[in-house]
């Protein structure tokens, strides 16, 4: 279902030493810029996100992770600098717009349907897919009807995928946390995203719920090839993880690279652990 | 057959009220709607309905909108463009001009207000609800009008013949009563269907449940507002409708909104099956509460009874029979 896009790999692709492929930049994030106010909560960050990879971006609290990615999913407008999907500059949009573009997220604070079964949470996940009118609808008439059947097929499979059938026809407020967080990965993973954007995908959970969905993220990326970008806490699941890391504390960039170059750069090591001042 | 007396009459009042009952749940349930989909109480439902009436009677007889204004300004004298509309066109442009109010509303107002507390578009549509009045007032003037728009009214012959020859005794029964039943079942039904199979009443209900989800996953919000407030419109036009029909198109009729109060309090706020059945709990209600205990307090106790009866539900069950529970979470 979700196929790496073939045609598109004329250069710049790379095999990593798990076998897995990694092509050009999918999206540029160039000079990055954000203001509340008088607090400057982004200050100048450019990276960029390959097509396949799994990119990081880790830092302290307050560092600013959250709202990179609230920039990523048009949930805030940069105050300066340029977003670039598939090399072109995207213009200002609303977070609905980059999610028709093929941007999919799940929230730190889980954002779920809670009076909806898991069944119609994951269905919403393909809303961006369905096309037919309202009229065909009504008469449940061609389209309509194979669109229905067609999209709900895709989410049945990732349902098998993220191992959830039992729960199906369950409301999601009655789940605990940890399905709840699968679910909404589930929602995301319905719409077949081009990138997904995972924001504390393991945050809260225990350390079964935690290996779990690192299984899961590593499957995604290696069965759909999508290309993820996440934020997590955790150093030891991030370096596991990811194939590349952007490294945030107060708003600025302080080290980008694979987990083993970010590990043993210094100022990621002070920004962790603190200096010694002596 | 034959029964008493007593149970006959209270068989009688409770198919009443139970029709006046239909009534009630059709102006509680654009309330219901607007608030389910965007958490604003809104104020303004029961002069969306006058509005919805007043346009309907408008368009059909052939009014001139703004004729006062436009007299007044370029001494002219029109009154009326001197057609008559048949009555489905009619209701169609009335619709019409529903929708394109859902837009200017979004656009003028909720668009502005995103993020806002409650209260403050609550307050909003407050505004609004005498901004269209004056509207109103404006456009097709202030005078009480009929509206026919072909329904059958009257007592219905059928069933009292019938109930004569079965009971000895025949019911009296609006036949205006009857067709709202029906078109207020049909309505219902549609609402429930649209909401459940179709796409943007998953994304409606999506939007209801949690916004910034809803954004994420590709849904936008000022759609669903637009779309919203258009069926609460249209909603509006089917009660302006019957109760014009029934009592005259005047400005009294947005006050019929302060007895869709009682009914949500009753159903609860975010509940569609909670607007119908609190609607036709506070008809029968009241009807058999003025049959039995009005004669021992003086009568007129259908003023007031609505009101006690939700009070009551505020004391002991204030999310209502279907409303969400509120549970705070410490």
């Amino acid at each position: 279902m979700m196929m790496r896009d073939l045609q598109a790999e004329p250069e710049g692709w790379t095999t990593t030493a798990d076998g897995r492929r990694i092509g050009g930049v999918v999206m540029e994030m160039r000079n990055i810029t954000l203001r509340f106010g008088g607090v400057v909560a982004i200050k100048d960050i450019s990276f960029d996100i390959r097509e396949g990879e799994i990119r990081a971006i880790i830092g302290p609290n307050g560092a600013g992770k959250s709202s990179m990615l609230n920039i990523i999913s048009g949930f805030y407008v940069p105050s300066e600098g340029q977003v670039l999907f598939r090399g072109e500059t995207r213009a200002p949009m609303r977070p609905y717009q980059v999610a028709a573009q093929g941007i999919a997220r799940t929230f730190q604070n889980i954002a779920l349907f809670d009076g909806m079964s898991v069944l119609d949470n994951i269905m919403t996940g393909r809303l961006t897919h369905m096309k037919s009118g309202l009229f065909s609808q009504a008469l449940w008439w061609g389209r309509a009807e194979a669109e229905e059947v067609a999209n709900r097929a895709v989410v049945e499979r990732i349902i098998d995928f993220l191992e959830i059938q039992n729960i199906r026809k369950t409301p999601v407020g009655r789940l605990p946390y940890g399905l709840k967080k699968r679910v909404e990965l589930a929602r995301a993973l319905a719409a077949e995203p081009k990138i997904l954007l995972l924001d504390e995908p393991m945050a809260g959970m225990n350390v079964e719920e935690k290996e779990d969905m690192c299984r899961f993220i590593l499957d995604v990326n290696d069965e759909f090839g999508t290309t993820i970008a996440l934020i997590e806490h955790d150093m030891g699941v991030v370096m596991d993880l990811s194939d590349r890391v952007v490294v945030m504390d107060y708003g600025r960039k302080i080290g980008d690279g694979t987990p083993d170059e970010v590990r043993a750069n210094p100022e990621v090591i002070a920004a962790y652990l603190g200096t010694s001042h002596g | 057959m034959q029964l008493p007396d007593q149970l006959l009459f209270a068989m009688e009042v409770t198919l009443n009220g139970l029709m006046a009952g239909v009534m009630y749940a059709l102006v509680a349930l654009g309330f219901v709607l607007i608030f389910k989909a965007s958490g604003i109480f809104n104020y303004a439902q029961g002069v969306l309905a006058l509005f919805a009436a007043l346009t309907l009677v408008g368009i059909q007889t052939g009014q001139v909108p703004f004729a006062h204004l436009i007299n007044a300004v370029l001494g002219t004298s029109l009154h009326h463009f001197g057609w008559q509309v048949p009555a489905p066109l009619a209701i169609v442009l009335a619709a019409a001009v529903m929708v394109g109010l859902a837009v200017a509303v979004e656009r003028l107002v909720l668009k502005h207000l995103v993020n806002q507390p409650p209260i403050i578009l609550f307050m909003a549509t407050i505004g609004l609800a005498y901004f269209l009045e004056g509207l109103g007032d404006v456009m097709w003037g202030a005078d009480i009008k009929t509206l026919d728009v072909g329904l059958p009214q009257g007592i219905s012959d059928t069933v009292e013949a019938a109930t004569a020859a079965v009971f000895g005794y025949g019911f009296f029964i609006d036949n205006l009563d009857m067709v709202a039943t029906l078109i207020a079942v049909a309505l219902v039904a549609c609402l429930t269907l649209f909401s459940q199979y179709s796409k943007e009443g998953r994304a409606l209900r999506a939007v209801a449940d949690d916004h910034q989800a809803a954004l994420s996953v590709g849904i936008s919000l000022r759609f669903i507002w637009v779309l919203v407030w258009s069926i609460a419109g249209f909603v509006a036009l089917v009660a302006g409708i019957m109760w014009g029909t029934k009592s005259g198109v005047q400005f009294s009729l947005s006050l019929i909104a302060l007895k869709a109060l009682p009914v949500l309090m009753l159903g609860g706020f975010t509940s569609i099956p909670g607007a119908i059945v609190g609607g036709l709990i506070i008809g029968v209600g009241e009807k058999l509460f003025e049959f039995w205990i009005g004669p021992l307090v003086g009568g007129a106790t259908e003023n007031w009874f609505a009101y006690v009866l939700a009070l009551l539900f505020l004391v002991f069950r204030p999310q209502g029979l279907f409303g969400e529970r509120i549970i705070e979470r410490v």
